[in-house]
């Protein structure tokens, strides 16, 4: 089980992380560093996906329904604008 | 073999790569590849995530076959809408389908917390239960917030909602909100009649109308960084309720990450984040501003194209006009022409040029324009004044001297880029507008200073076809 201090570790560790990768980042990559990370959490679907499969009344299985679908356009939609972004760069060397 | 540890292996190696694959995006050089990596991650958990179905709640076992379905269907369909969607879109819209797309996060993060909460009989430990209930307010939030910024980007909603007493409805059903949110966990343990939960839940969904509708079009991506900073939260927030490593540290980072690329936005702005949010952007300017001497001086097209060509070093100051009049093609025709000439050209890049920072850097990238010549504003402001031509095409605020001198002015103490400092400088642009904040701009009122009427794309067909009926050996 990841209780109580445990689970403070992962958070703490995670938050610098985010920190320390973005801190160094140029500017002209800011928006496409924004669309990534979004696509990143799209991992939402996994836990979306979790929930749904233990779900045992209609009303859990519109939700999770919904959950999944929201989660998957997250993933998907992310993963496809940052990486035709990501595309364009391109050095004149 | 035990399905558990495929899970548990298969999630480490995907937050493994998440955070390898970011890292990556964050050079140039590497960056493309960056999100490949981080798309593998997401791929293996994904994939590995469909093992739950051999250890899912004895109570859920009749249902699996149904939810297994329900589960391949719903990925499918939002799999297909994001992809066609997110391949179909134009590069200057970027900013609001990030915006939709992040929504859909945080409402898939505030349907988990959902299911949590309407499961019957469940048993609900208080820690879990509180996580449960924030990690959903912040989620819906970001949806519904989410969905107002891309409704307003996209022009879909226009005008704000502004009235005296906003923020203290605001601010009163935010209490509200919570107040509910933490009935639910401390009054009732989880176990509250299902209209109250749904109540919340809209609540939460309403607030996040109320706090997106009063603010501004320039501020939207303050704004949207903000809410991807919430989802990445909110996701981080469910993870642990679903004791799900994976969720808990893919969440945080963006979380972490969002929170610090908001606050350098907001600074780049010379706004502080909880000014985006409460303050009225513009309501100030139009106050004596004070007499600004001199006159604009029109200047035509052809006759600025061809002193830029003889010139030996150019820098141009692109704006989200530019943008705009989609002219970043015949832009680069143009730098193209100069370059064989041999004049010097570099492209200085304020951090709000466009619609969010590094926005103009895509736009300009689309077009080609290799990244080595294109500046940061820290990195080129000290070069303007060995330039013999400053071009601004499509910026205003962003190169008005009023910042660095008038402390009267609603932009003063915003970073500029110093286009004022060159000998000649050139401003392409429609009409006599004011920029976004509605501020006077001294700088096309000084000596050194031409002004170029017109549409930005057409102005540059007239510069090009001027330097190559030169180049071409007249007419």
């Amino acid at each position: 089980m990841l209780t109580g201090f445990i689970a403070l570790y992962i958070f703490m560790l995670a938050a610098f992380t985010g920190y320390e990768i973005i801190g160094r980042v140029p500017s002209i990559l800011h928006t496409p560093l924004m669309s990534g990370s979004n696509f990143v959490h799209g991992i939402v679907v996994v836990g979306a996906l979790f929930a749904l499969l233990n779900a045992t009344t209609v009303t859990e299985q519109v939700i999770g329904f919904v959950g999944v679908l929201l989660g998957a356009g997250n993933a998907a939609g992310g993963y496809v604008v940052t990486e035709r972004m990501l595309q364009m760069f391109k050095s004149s060397k | 073999m035990n399905p558990t540890l495929i899970i548990d292996a298969s999630f480490l190696a995907a937050a493994f790569l998440f955070i390898y694959g970011l890292k990556r995006m964050s050079s140039p050089v590497t960056a493309a590849s960056g999100i490949r990596v981080a798309g593998l991650g997401m791929v293996i958990a994904v994939v590995a995530s469909f093992l739950y179905v051999f250890n899912v709640n004895e109570a859920a076992k009749p249902h699996l076959v149904v939810n297994a379905a329900l589960g391949a269907v719903a990925l499918a369909i939002g799999l297909g809408w994001a992809w066609v969607s997110g391949k179909k879109v134009e590069m200057t819209a970027m900013p609001q389908m990030v915006a939709l797309y992040n929504g859909m996060g945080g409402g898939a993060a505030a349907a988990i917390g959902a299911v949590e909460l309407f499961r019957p009989g469940a048993e609900h430990a208080t820690m879990p239960l509180v996580v449960t209930i924030i990690g959903s307010l912040i989620g819906a939030i970001s949806l519904s917030g989410s969905v107002i910024a891309w409704a307003k980007l996209d022009g879909r909603v226009n005008g704000t909602w502004r009235f005296s007493g906003l923020q203290v409805m605001n601010g009163t059903f935010f209490v509200a909100t919570l107040a509910l949110g933490l009935y639910i966990a401390f009054g009732a343990h989880g176990h509250a009649p299902v209209w109250m939960t749904a109540a919340f839940f809209l609540l939460a969904l309403i607030f996040g109308v109320l706090m997106t509708m009063p603010i501004g079009g320039a501020d939207m991506p303050v704004v949207i960084s903000l809410y991807n900073a919430f989802t990445g939260l909110a996701v981080g927030f469910e993870g642990f309720v679903l004791q799900n490593p994976a969720l808990m540290i893919a969440g945080m980072v963006v979380g972490s990450a969002g929170t610090l690329l908001t606050l350098l936005m907001a600074k780049a702005m010379n706004r502080s984040v909880s000014n985006v949010i409460f303050s009225n952007f513009g309501a100030a300017a139009g106050e004596e501003q004070g007499e600004i001497k001199g006159s604009m001086k029109p200047i035509e097209a052809g006759d600025a194209g061809i002193n830029m060509r003889y010139a030996s070093k150019v820098i141009i100051a692109p704006g989200y006009g530019l943008a705009v009049a989609q002219a970043q093609h015949k832009l680069y025709e143009f730098v193209k022409l100069c370059q064989d000439a041999g004049v010097e050209v570099k492209f200085a890049i304020h951090p709000v040029a466009g619609r969010m920072p590094g926005h103009m850097n895509v736009l300009l990238a689309e077009a080609g324009v290799p990244y080595d010549i294109i500046y940061d504003m820290e990195d080129i402001n000290g070069e303007f004044k060995e330039a013999d031509v400053a071009i601004v095409i499509g910026a205003n605020d962003t190169v008005n001297p009023a910042a660095r001198t008038n402390k009267s002015s609603p932009i003063y103490g915003m970073p500029i880029l110093n286009v004022d400092m060159a000998k000649q400088v050139y401003v392409v642009k429609r009409g006599q507008g004011k920029g976004y904040s509605g501020v006077e701009n001294e700088l096309f009122f000084a000596d050194n200073a031409n002004m170029v009427y017109g549409d930005a794309q057409k102005v540059l067909v007239q510069m090009i076809q001027a330097v190559k009926s030169l180049d071409g050996g007249g007419h």
